[in-house]
């Protein structure tokens, strides 16, 4: 036996049985038949659902990659099922495996059906990157965004603090509030940032997910394909507090989505007049206002004085 | 060296290592500030009222960490103040709070805050007047904040003033002050409800977010809900 498993690794064309169309032969219906199942039957529910075009591309990604992978993961299955069934050890059987000193077809080969599938997962991967629509397909990109979706967009500013997350609509006065509201149908430019530490705004069912840091825009875009309840977490461990940085919002038609905000900017007035002016990003140790109190009352240090950088000395 | 001694060596090796590793879990997993129980003797889910008592102090002195601002919670029974930001209310019921401010000002990081949401009627009252905003960025109006993000209550606390004397030593019993009151529902079925202060009152931590703010027993805490 271990004579023919050698003249078959070495391609000496021995009268014993192919062991590589064999195991071809169990691999290629258990392959296809993984693949249908995750491409049709868990596909569709794999995360993170279908409710933004930027969550449905990112579905669509993770079941090209399941896809790819489960043949991968078929073969190595089979291929170890197979030896442990037809080369396991038998009674009385204590010589040494042969000598194997490699194969050029099967080395051609592997080398080349991974070349192939690394550098169509690098340029898929970077296609998808750009998409749907080529708008960065819900990841943060910064302040100056590589890829922007066609027309105008809903501005919604996510300001993360420990621990919430507070949102303004600049294009309805600039109100801010604790309820995230979106409208299903149109482009949303989300402008993330925050006043502390970094926080990550992941609103989960849209497939957004973008850092938040402290003085600094963030934004990310997606469109709401359908309407609905979101989760939305913070998704970089930020403190005591961390795991309880969550909240949930909502996707409405757009009538419905004008009539809140046009409630809430009313609603919200009072506090709106005391706001910073609306800014892509907030220096939290400036506060020009406090400042000039304290100093007209000759206030200095811990009482009533806004911690500058070098309280302490910064890292 | 004889069995014996080997084996006593092992023994007590092991112990010493027994007792490290019991002195971690006591002192740092099950130690902590005590619970403040306002639950006792109230039937959940009826509605009934309950009358919780904090008040915020510059100092914690009888911590070992004096210089940080803290919270205390007055025991409903023995009326004594309580070096902890734990307390347990019941299910279901008003929450008359009572917050006595004895902290200056420091303002929000986020003006937003300063607004008032999840109490009855939206409003607080500061010394007997109601009040739904305080702009803690226009002088020395905002000493620190009553959250419970879960059930999206949000209370500033007002100020003494810039000028006023603050008490010297925790918990506070004089000294300039304000008082806080404000009532809202507490949730019905039981749960975890962490609170805490939203102005970055940890001086001497980085941009004052460190230290107190992030330290159970001083500006933050658990309101527990029970049935």
């Amino acid at each position: 036996m271990a004579a023919s498993v050698a003249d078959d690794a070495q391609g000496t064309g021995s009268a014993g049985p192919n062991h590589g169309l064999r195991i071809f032969l169990i691999w290629l219906p258990v392959a296809v038949a993984a693949d249908l199942l995750l491409y049709f039957v868990y596909g569709p529910h794999m995360p993170p659902g279908q409710m933004s075009n930027t969550a449905a591309s990112q579905q669509f990604d993770i079941k090209v990659m399941s896809v790819l992978a489960a043949p991968i993961m078929a073969f190595v299955l089979v291929a170890m099922g197979y030896s442990m069934i037809v080369w396991r050890h038998r009674e009385g059987d204590d010589e040494d495996g042969p000598p194997i000193f490699g194969n050029v077809r099967i080395q051609a080969t592997w080398i080349t059906v991974t070349a192939v599938i690394v550098l169509f997962l690098a340029g898929f991967g970077t296609y998808e990157l750009a998409w749907p629509g080529f708008a960065g397909a819900g990841s943060g990109e910064g302040p100056a965004p590589i890829w922007k979706p066609n027309g105008t967009t809903l501005q919604v500013q996510v300001i993360a603090q420990q621990w919430r997350f507070t949102y303004r609509y600049p294009q309805f006065g600039g109100f801010e509030t604790t309820a995230l509201m979106l409208p299903v149908g149109e482009p949303i430019q989300f402008n993330v940032t925050s006043l502390d530490v970094i926080h990550s705004f992941w609103a989960y069912q849209l497939g957004v997910k973008a850092d938040a840091n402290p003085g600094v825009n963030n934004v990310a875009y997606t469109t709401a394909t359908q309407t609905g309840n979101i989760t939305v977490r913070c998704a970089e461990l930020c403190g005591l507090w961390h795991g309880a940085m969550f909240n949930f919002g909502k996707v409405v038609s757009v009538a419905a989505f004008t009539a809140w905000a046009h409630k809430t900017e009313i609603q919200l007035a009072a506090v709106t007049k005391i706001l910073p002016p609306y800014a892509t990003s907030y220096d939290p140790t400036v506060v020009p206002q406090i400042n000039k109190a304290m100093a007209k009352a000759g206030i200095g240090g811990a009482n009533g004085y806004y911690y500058p950088p070098q309280d302490p000395v910064q890292p | 060296v004889s069995l014996p001694a080997r084996v006593a060596t092992l023994v007590l090796a092991f112990l010493a290592v027994a007792a490290v590793a019991l002195f971690v879990v006591i002192h740092y997993f099950l130690g902590g500030p005590p619970t403040v129980d306002y639950s006792s003797g109230v039937t959940p889910d009826t509605g009934a009222t309950v009358h919780v008592v904090m008040q915020e102090d510059p100092q914690n002195t009888v911590s070992t960490h004096p210089d940080w601002v803290s919270y205390f919670i007055q025991d409903p029974k023995t009326h004594a103040w309580i070096h902890t930001t734990l307390f347990k209310v019941p299910a279901g019921s008003k929450i008359d709070m009572t917050i006595y401010g004895y902290d200056g000002c420091t303002p929000l990081r986020n003006p937003y805050f300063g607004r008032v949401t999840g109490t009855i009627g939206g409003v607080e009252d500061v010394d007997g007047k109601p009040v739904k905003v305080i702009n803690s960025w226009s002088g020395c109006n905002v000493g620190h904040t009553f959250s419970i993000p879960g059930i999206n209550l949000n209370v500033p606390m007002a100020s003494p003033g810039l000028t006023a004397s603050l008490c010297g030593t925790s918990p506070c019993t004089s000294g300039p002050h304000k008082t806080m009151t404000f009532s809202f529902m507490s949730p019905k079925g039981t749960g975890e409800y962490f609170w805490q202060c939203r102005v970055p009152c940890g001086g001497g931590f980085i941009d004052g977010f460190g230290g107190p703010m992030q330290t159970i027993g001083f500006m933050t805490g658990n309101m527990e809900v029970v049935s």
